[in-house]
């Protein structure tokens, strides 16, 4: 009986994919909160919460700890402290959601910029006790310079502060004056008590004064489709396929992941940084001929003439052409002990494109306390974030970050060490 | 996929993921290998590898590191599936590992070789000079999964530090090593159990038959049902009994739990996921019960 055992109606088209990055300092309750979500989905095992169950008494927490349920690595539990970005994944009959845990302090701000580089949104949480602090800050800082389109402000701990709507209405002042410095699209205040479940799935009645959605149907409904760029098509070649056998003797396409916007059959596109044009002969897909391609399918294009085409080339439409540079500035978040400074080469990594880069200079680095930048500084050390001047080895076909976060973002790669050593968000290119 | 409002479901926003990881890694490595074992993660690796480079062959070979533990019935559906694909398989052997004096088999009622696969498949990778091993791993799976990379990076003796893994950032992939080094990439990360069962139903992949229910000798220990064969010895006080059980996965038959079940289709196996209690490794892996830590110490060592 191995075979895939009779037809099979295809189960219930699940909708679309949200990730969400969660970030908050020590304490403020995010792996409670991310516990509860879990739970309160229905999405915790039995056999995992066993174990939370029987380490808690084994720690005499004297609760059930819903924390326990993220601590991943052996030297987090000993610690108590969350290190590294852990992934989490839950669904509802609506959405299917991957979350992105990572930890809040400044000293691993490199993890928080690593697991919120793909979020559709961030969740940021404060305690209400303690309101808006620098951590706080910082994080609303580092999800707007990742150009992430919403953010959530979970006021947690409430039951602390007896409910009171004016403690809650205190901090999200206090948090919207600051958050008008920084570009923010989508901002949303959520009162809740993570402990106590308190607005986190269910609307409670404990705040009435509170007349938003709970965290969960916030999330289940905020609108991420517009979110994307569907209007400057991208894809950047990966892999040319040759198969080269008798049937496709002269088969060449172009294997990519769509970047930005929508590519249709017969479309003239450009081929950069070379400039040839040619148009599209087919898109295709393991599942046959497809007439369009978009956003973030991952297909492969053929073209009507022969033209050299290799991997690291950027495929786009004449009329919204990215631009094609040398010269990048960019802000970077650095990521490496040894620090980054001017003068200093590094192996630059942009779509499926490598180069050389140097440093020409360090225009600023940003201040973790007042966020602000300050000029004239001599280096990046880890965790700090900058603005440099980079020139590269070789062109490459980029966009401003703030338009496509994947053809506007790069890695800078240690060429003694291999290690990723920064993240690169393009503020202009020339 | 929806053209008018041009929305891509979840899972195929997935899959579209998982080959973008698989043509990075095979223009960034020199030498990557895909380990399929026959179970349903890497049946639907395998089918993310034939897309990927349509209507090209993927341009790697296929490993599996063979227990001899194995049931029957997938390592028939290995074969079966490898001879329609015309790929080639190489089989690395626990056996051949402990024949060899590499490793030590186990003995007792409890032994298992679920370890000293680790040898037998970094031998494996230093003999064919792999530089990348694709795995189906999910994150969803276990707690220190839920913290590796899609590309982890191994020293040269293929150990694992969750210390020191490198950013990862957007869909970037870093994949330079340097000589002896080599990454173990996961293109499931991002999946769940249930993602992966929609997946196979979607696409209508052939899987193992012990993946549907059917009747079996089986005797319970620790509160699991394990399959009565010769690779077992009973405790005392065991017995074997015949019931309806079916397999979440597949690994050796001397410590892969079954589970009773009636669900003898894809449709009825799909719904029981979505509906169960307990997660694929609590009920179904012994050796993930041994300590609290046991996947990220065997990580540590090289495990996949
Ligand atoms: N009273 C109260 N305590 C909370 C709440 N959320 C979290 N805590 C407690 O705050 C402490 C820190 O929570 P934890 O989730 O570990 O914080 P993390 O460091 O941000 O992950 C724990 O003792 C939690 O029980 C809440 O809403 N109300």
């Amino acid at each position: 009986m191995a075979a895939t055992n009779g037809s099979v109606s295809a189960p219930p088209r699940m909708a679309d994919l949200l990730r969400f990055a969660t970030a908050g300092s020590v304490d403020d309750g995010k792996s409670t909160l991310i516990g509860r979500l879990l739970f309160d989905s229905k999405q915790i095992f039995d056999d995992q919460l066993e174990h939370v169950q029987q380490t808690s008494e084994r720690r005499g927490d004297g609760y059930v700890n819903l924390a326990l349920l993220t601590d991943g690595l052996r030297a987090e539990r000993e610690q108590g402290i969350t290190i590294d970005v852990a992934y989490r994944y839950f669904a509802t009959p609506r959405r299917r959601f991957i979350i992105a845990d990572t930890p809040g302090h400044e000293q691993y701000t490199r993890n928080m910029v690593t697991g919120s580089s793909t979020a559709d949104l961030q969740v940021v949480l404060i305690d209400a006790r303690k309101g808006v602090l620098e951590q706080s800050k910082r994080h609303a800082y580092i999800a707007s310079l990742l150009r992430i389109p919403h953010l959530v402000v979970c006021v947690n701990k409430m039951d602390l502060v007896d409910n009171d709507e004016a403690v809650f209405e205190k901090i999200a002042d206090d948090f919207r004056a600051f958050a008008a410095k920084l570009e923010i699209p989508d901002l949303t205040f959520i009162p809740i008590s993570a402990l106590l479940g308190d607005n986190v799935v269910e609307r409670s009645l404990r705040m009435p004064w509170y007349e938003g959605p709970s965290l969960l149907h916030h999330l289940e409904r905020v609108h991420i489709a517009s979110d994307r760029d569907l209007a400057h098509p991208r894809l950047a070649v990966q892999w040319v396929i040759r198969p080269m056998t008798e049937e496709h003797a002269d088969y060449r396409g172009y294997a990519g992941q769509v970047a930005g916007g929508v590519f249709s059959g017969g479309d003239e596109v450009v081929v950069l940084p070379s400039g040839q044009r040619t148009r599209i002969a087919a898109i295709e897909s393991y599942d046959g001929e497809l007439e369009q391609a978009f956003v973030p399918m991952s297909v492969t294009l053929r073209l009507e003439d022969q033209l050299d085409v290799s991997r690291g080339d950027m495929i786009c439409v004449p009329d919204s052409m990215p631009i094609v540079a040398r010269e990048l500035e960019a802000d970077i978040c650095w990521m490496a002990d040894a620090p980054l400074r001017a003068g200093a080469r590094y192996t630059i990594k942009h779509t499926s494109r490598t180069a050389r880069a140097v440093v020409e200079e360090l225009r600023h680095r940003i201040d973790v306390h007042t966020l602000e930048p300050v000029p004239g500084a001599s280096e990046l050390g880890l965790n700090d974030i900058g603005r440099a001047r980079l020139r590269l080895s070789s062109p490459l076909a980029v966009d401003a970050y703030s338009d496509n976060r994947a053809t506007g973002s790069f890695v800078l790669i240690d060429e003694a060490s291999n290690d990723t050593v920064g993240a690169g968000m393009i503020a202009s290119a020339g | 996929m929806s053209a008018a409002t041009y929305e891509l479901s979840h899972l195929r926003t997935l899959e579209s993921e998982a080959i973008h990881v698989m043509r990075e890694v095979a223009a960034e490595l020199e030498r990557p290998v895909l380990l399929f074992s026959g179970g349903k993660d890497s049946i639907v690796l395998l089918r993310v590898a034939e897309k990927a480079f349509k209507p090209g062959r993927f341009p790697f070979p296929l490993l599996h590191v063979d227990t001899g533990h194995n049931f029957p019935e997938t390592i028939e559906f290995r074969d079966r599936r490898i001879a329609e694909l015309g790929e080639r398989l190489i089989v690395a052997s626990v056996q051949d590992s402990i024949d060899a004096g590499r490793v030590i088999e186990e003995t007792g009622p409890r032994a298992s070789r679920n370890r000293l696969q680790t040898t037998t498949l970094l031998d494996a990778i230093t003999e064919h000079g792999f530089d990348a091993a694709f795995g189906g791993a999910r994150r969803d799976e276990e707690r220190a999964r839920a913290k590796e990379r899609v590309f982890s990076f191994r020293d040269d003796f293929g150990q694992w530090d969750p210390r020191s893994q490198r950013p990862e950032l957007w869909n970037l992939y870093n994949g330079r090593i340097r000589k002896g080094e080599q990454v173990r990439v996961f293109p499931l990360s991002n999946w769940t159990e249930l993602d992966v069962w929609q997946y196979i139903a979607e696409e209508g992949l052939e899987v193992p038959s012990i993946y549907f229910a059917h009747r079996r000798p089986v005797f319970a220990r620790d509160g699991m049902l394990y399959a009565a064969s010769p690779f077992v010895e009973l405790i005392e006080g065991e017995e074997v009994f015949e019931t309806s059980v079916r397999y979440r996965t597949v690994g050796d038959m001397s410590c892969t739990g079954a589970v009773e079940s009636t669900a003898d289709t894809l449709e009825a196996v799909v719904a029981e996921i979505a509906a169960t209690r307990i997660t694929e490794r609590g009920e179904t892996r012994a050796d993930d019960r041994v300590t609290e830590a046991s996947m990220e110490d065997r990580k540590r060592e090289g495990y996949f």
